[in-house]
């Protein structure tokens, strides 16, 4: 950037700062921010500005480098991208408003384009809105429907309930896990409950030790767990990971686990003759 | 012909993105359905840990040739806080974040080459091979 420029900004700094401040705070009255507290929110904007004077500063490196952090921040929390648009178009207004108020002639003739900007910004901000809302949209419909399926608790006879385990387990599904598991074993009375990782890719560390702590859980509320599904290379490589699973009733398929549920309840499968 | 991959780990989903790329590789070079498990295993322990302790970092995947042999390399890189006592964490049941301490061992064992270069402060670099047999 030209360092007259640049010169310029900084001059002016406190004063863009403070423009700009009251602007965004203008925005979040009338969005979607509302859940997100009053200090949250100012320091939220603080820091963004910070880092965008921080580019004008290094001119690229290290500017950029913490402006994606900060963004990568709000992304996990949820900050529509409207923000960002609406904080960037906000910050060049009052950049291109101080600088021609200046009275330095030079700038002028940016008064004309910031007209012309502002009609155009409307705009983007309008076709953005759409685009990014539906994108929100869909991802949270389908994170609802994902939450839906990632832990059902099948009671499948008096006493006896399943839970199919089917795709990766992350740390929210394996709360959500828990959580369900607990619930229904409560709910449905059962007595002995068949975790079944038939459907799970990979099983390391981790998913090990959430399915040993679920299963100890449920120990805990007087019923019982067996690990069924455990395909032969899944228990290779359980066993060259050094997890040990001798507390715990494994089995090798659904079927043979709920052979010895029924016989953990006193009851089996009989078939009628004739 | 050689291929490489890189994954870079900041969330979860890297991990996943790792492990099926370590697959995907891993099945290209002809290894069994055991082993093929026991390397994306692998890899989501590394990639595990780099998003525990370091929250970011990459896995590299690539295959290796050497005397003949064909093998999957996988290497973990972090700029994270490094390990304090490198003998410590290979030793089975130690952990920092409450987990079953079986992670860095047990990929010792799922493999077949495994180092550990860690510098405190630093970041650390785990690199591990299997060879196709």
């Amino acid at each position: 950037m030209d360092s007259k420029i640049q010169d310029a900004i900084f001059q002016h700094q406190d004063e863009i700062v403070e423009q700009w401040l009251k602007e965004i705070r203008k925005f979040r009255t009338e969005d979607s921010l509302q859940n997100i507290t009053d200090t949250m929110y100012e320091n939220t904007n603080r820091e963004f500005v910070d880092k965008l004077f921080s580019t004008v500063k290094n001119g690229e490196d290290t500017g950029q480098e913490s402006l994606i952090l900060f963004t990568e921040r709000l992304i996990q929390l949820g900050w529509p991208l409207n923000y960002i648009i609406r904080g960037l178009q906000d910050f060049r207004k009052k950049i291109v408003k101080t600088l021609s108020n200046s009275g330095n002639e030079q700038y002028q003739s940016l008064f004309f384009l910031q007209e012309i900007e502002n009609w155009i910004d409307e705009i983007v901000n309008i076709l953005v809105n759409e685009y990014s809302g539906s994108w929100e949209n869909t991802v949270f419909l389908q994170k609802m429907a994902l939450k839906e399926l990632s832990a059902p608790l099948i009671p499948v006879v008096d006493n006896i309930s399943v839970m199919p385990l089917i795709g990766m387990i992350d740390t929210e599904r394996a709360k959500y896990i828990m959580e369900n598991l607990l619930h229904g074993v409560i709910e449905h009375r059962s007595e002995v409950v068949l975790i079944d990782i038939t459907g799970v890719p990979v099983v390391d560390t981790m998913v090990a030790h959430h399915i040993i702590q679920a299963s100890e859980a449920v120990r805990l509320v007087g019923a019982s767990c067996i690990l069924v599904g455990i395909r032969p290379e899944i228990a290779q490589t359980i066993v060259n990971l050094g997890i040990d699973l001798s507390k715990f009733p494994t089995k090798s398929t659904l079927k043979k686990g709920i052979e010895s549920a029924l016989e953990l309840t006193n009851r089996k499968i009989i078939e009628f003759e004739g | 012909m050689q291929v490489q991959t890189h994954v870079d780990i900041h969330s979860e989903w890297g991990i996943v993105a790792a492990r099926q790329a370590g697959r995907k590789l891993a099945r290209e070079i002809g290894f069994g359905s055991v082993d093929q498990a026991r390397i994306t295993t692998a890899i989501s322990e590394l990639a595990r840990n780099i998003y525990l302790y370091a929250n970011k970092g990459k896995i590299h995947i690539e295959e290796v040739v050497s005397s003949g042999k064909r093998g999957i390399k996988v290497s973990a890189i972090d700029q994270g806080p490094g390990i304090k006592d490198v003998r410590k964490v290979m030793e089975d049941g130690f952990t920092t974040s409450g987990g079953l301490g079986a992670g860095l061992p047990g990929v010792k064992r799922l493999m077949d080459e495994f180092n550990i270069d860690s510098e405190l402060n630093n970041g650390t670099t785990i690199t591990a091979i299997k060879w196709l047999r």
